[in-house]
């Protein structure tokens, strides 16, 4: 069965979900099926927040270890706490900007982005095909906006052509539907901005 | 038909709608409330919504309703459930007249909830039939199917989606505009011996609906989403909801000799026909169910009843989990282990030690200032902060360290109380927010008062239900109708009690704050604050803080203290998150080196 299975996870409030219903909508104006889950309640503002995008025929929204072709991370850790999703040879594109939670200042601990991204980088080739690491403050200073990063990250993957039959043309399509006017050309230069 | 991307939840407010629902009542609650607040955003006037004080008033408001002929919804989660109890259990003797449908939302997990209770035990507790629909798309048609049994046999029914169901969207076909039923309740008809509950009447009635259900039972089995699969060898599996979601399509990416599969989508009356016809095809059973054992049960009973001959293993042979949810790495397990199938390797290697994430109050919440005020007050004394269900639970969390006990919604009146009277000398404070108040805490203050507790009660007052989502309630002078309305008002109704000391106070004024706490929480009796400040999350931050590093001699008092996550460490120093300080001013207060203050722009 060709299900594309994508996992998107990041730091509750970073747009995972606007990510997610974009390549819904996408998915759908294409005639494919769709169906998704994510984490709801609780969770809010710096939690860790993962949800699961299944395109193509299937029962369940959720995804099992070992089964995503693609993980889009939002945030470095999370990415890494994802990683048992990821198909071996299957793709990563993610954030470098890590999050330091409030648990982490108490303890008077540096988290460091630089130590996940050494270990994803470790894994290419190996069980990561495919590893794009975006370098999110400078994206965020060449774009000026601290709002589009979920935009980036969709981008890169819909370029790279890894989110099945959708392209970055059904996502702008997608986009224009569900975002402001005044929006559309700094969402569209944030899709074409990381290279794949 | 048109297909819509729709959330569990959306898509049966909006089955509602297309059924012709005419009264809408709930309480918000994770996972259910997205269905009310869909009806109330998509209606056009024709539909009846309210969020009710608490269940047990929105179940007596569907029922009156009802009771006139009306279709009705009622919403709540699991835990909600046992508030609405009271007047459910009755109902179900006295029956229906409009269809009504109980929207009962569970949570296995639990993700977001106090307890792992499964409805569907209590649909058999309480005689009232079960619907349990394992996805969107089923949830949607269901909910057509749910109102014409109600209004074919009377009785209210339930439909019990779990979290992964309310909360997972699908690509769904629904019905057009022009599709939709339009029903016109003729009102309430007047037949005492119908709709008066007495003794004679329970008796009887009693009796009528074991038979019903009887009836039920048989029409749930040829009932087209009790689905069998055939297999390849005499093993079956019975599943349901998510789980059988799961179940299938790890089935459907196997290869070899496949389980039969059946799945219960109307667990009560729990279809025993089309039970008995499945394990006639097979020699052992694995039930993949979450919650209760509630279909292992009925099987276990099928076969003793009907002398069929069967090994049913599940959660009561210790097959399967007694608790927690059926993610599908779980259920492959138990399927490999069920089939004798091989478990594929997994190969991840060691990963990095990961930060944890636990939730915690937002930055600039009020309900920080003012667990903080109190801690600050009560420095030395014997307490006890009894808290309550809401954002404020979180206050629990280091290094606030503010709620000892939480049981359930308003509860912590009472256990502050109990624990006042085995040890009288202790600093008793409850801490409850504005919507809890109202739904259930104003029978605790009563008690109080009444039977003279010595006790502070500290209402979290910030205008809205903020933990599920913003809902309106009777202080906030609006509801889901778009009307405004007088704002019922906490002080008046604690005055009213009898409570004479009541005080409002900003909790962001930190000094102020401690002070009345000290002042008010030495009087004797049953006393109050108010602290009042809107939710941080409803209004525009205010210009963020920054700390001036020739200043800061790098204490950490201002994390170690409050635990914003605003303050963070950056480089090894003290710095405010720009993006996320909601300006709210708390650690410049507790700087003792003046070193935090507004940002300058520029």
């Amino acid at each position: 069965m060709s299900t594309t299975n994508i996992i998107l996870c990041g730091v509750g409030g970073q747009g995972t979900v606007l990510a997610s219903k974009l390549t819904a909508a996408a998915s759908m104006a294409k005639g494919l099926d769709v169906r998704s889950a994510e984490t709801i309640g609780m969770a809010q503002r710096g939690g860790s927040v993962l949800s699961y995008l299944r395109i193509g025929e299937c029962s369940t929204p959720l995804i099992q270890s070992g089964c995503a072709d693609i993980i889009i991370g939002f945030e470095p850790a999370e990415t890494v706490r994802a990683l048992s999703y990821l198909k071996k040879g299957g793709v990563v594109i993610t954030s470098d900007r890590a999050m330091m939670p409030v648990t982490a200042a108490l303890q008077g601990s540096d988290y460091e982005g630089a130590k996940m991204t050494d270990f994803l980088k470790s894994l290419e080739g190996d069980l990561i095909g495919k590893l794009v690491i975006v370098n999110t403050d400078q994206a965020l200073a060449d774009l000026g906006s601290a709002k589009v990063m979920n935009m980036v990250l969709l981008g890169a993957a819909a370029r790279g052509g890894f989110l099945g039959e959708v392209t970055i043309d059904d996502i702008k399509q997608a986009l224009v539907k569900k975002v402001k006017p005044q929006f559309h050309e700094l969402n569209f230069k944030a899709l074409e901005y990381a290279s794949v | 038909m048109h297909k819509e991307f729709l959330m569990g939840n959306e898509a049966i407010g909006k089955a509602c709608i297309a059924a012709g629902v005419n009264v809408v009542a709930g309480y918000p609650g994770t996972p259910s409330t997205e269905v009310l607040e869909t009806i109330a955003k998509e209606n056009d006037g024709s539909v009846y919504v309210e969020w009710s004080v608490n269940e047990k008033a929105a179940l007596e408001v569907a029922a009156g309703a009802s009771y006139s002929g009306a279709r009705t919804l009622v919403t709540m989660k699991h835990v909600g459930l046992n508030v609405a109890s009271d007047p459910l259990m009755s109902l179900e003797y006295v029956g229906v007249e409009g269809g009504m449908v109980v929207l009962v939302a569970d949570d296995p997990g639990p993700i977001s909830s106090q307890t792992e209770q499964d409805t569907r035990t209590f649909a058999e507790y309480s005689k009232v039939p079960c619907f349990d629909p394992s996805d969107a798309k089923e949830a949607y048609e269901m909910i057509f199917e749910a109102f014409e049994l109600s209004e074919k046999y009377k009785t209210p029914v339930f439909m019990r989606p779990t979290t992964r169901v309310c909360h997972s969207y699908q690509s769904i076909d629904v019905r057009d505009y022009a599709e939709y039923e339009d029903h016109r309740p003729e009102g309430f008809v007047k037949d005492s011996k119908r709709w008066v509950i007495f003794p004679k009447l329970s008796y009887a009635n009693h009796a009528k609906i074991e038979v019903r259900n009887e009836e039920i039972s048989n029409e749930f089995s040829s009932n087209e989403r009790n689905v069998i699969t055939a297999g390849d060898v005499r093993k079956g599996i019975v599943a349901q909801g998510i789980s059988y979601a799961n179940v299938k399509d790890i089935l459907d990416n196997s290869e070899g000799d496949k389980p039969a599969l059946l799945k219960i989508s109307t667990p009560f009356p729990f279809p025993e026909k089309l039970a008995c016809e499945f394990l006639k095809g097979v020699d052992e059973i694995l039930v993949v169910e979450e919650l209760d054992p509630y279909i292992e049960r009925h099987l276990l009973l099928v076969c003793g009843k009907y002398g069929i001959n069967v090994k049913i293993t599940g959660k009561l042979t210790g097959s399967v989990a007694r608790s927690g949810e059926n993610m599908p790495d779980l259920v492959q397990k138990y399927i490999n282990e069920f089939m004798g199938w091989e478990s594929a390797p997994c190969a991840l290697p060691e990963t990095p030690e990961l930060p944890v994430r636990p939730p915690v109050l937002c930055a600039g919440c009020p309900h920080r200032a003012s667990f903080y005020a109190v801690k600050k007050a009560m420095k030395g004394k014997e307490t006890i902060f009894a808290g309550d269900i809401g954002c404020y639970t979180l206050g629990n969390a280091m290094p606030l360290d503010m709620v000892d006990t939480c049981l359930c919604m308003g509860a912590g009146l009472g256990i502050a109380q109990g624990v006042g009277r085995v040890k009288p000398d202790t600093k008793c404070f409850a801490f409850v927010g504005d919507s809890t108040f109202f739904a259930s805490a104003i029978t605790g203050v009563v008690n109080a008062v009444y039977n003279q507790a010595d006790m502070t009660l500290v209402v979290l007052d910030n205008s809205t239900t903020a933990m599920t989502g913003h809902q309106p309630h009777p202080g906030t002078g609006h509801t889901m109708m778009g009307e405004f309305t007088d704002k019922i008002d906490i002080e008046n109704i604690l005055r009213g009690i009898g409570v004479e000391t009541v005080v409002k106070q900003d909790p962001f004024k930190l000094d102020e704050a401690v002070e009345t706490v000290k002042k008010v929480a030495d009087e004797p009796g049953v006393k109050a604050i108010i602290f009042e400040a809107p939710c941080a999350v409803l209004f525009k931050p205010e210009t963020p803080y920054e700390v001036d590093l020739d200043k800061c001699v790098d204490c950490k008092m201002c994390i170690r203290e409050i635990g914003c996550p605003g303050v963070v460490l950056k480089d090894g120093h003290v710095a405010v998150d720009p993006a996320l300080c909601n300006g709210c001013g708390l650690c410049s207060q507790i700087c003792p080196c003046s070193a935090i203050g507004k940002a300058v722009k520029g």
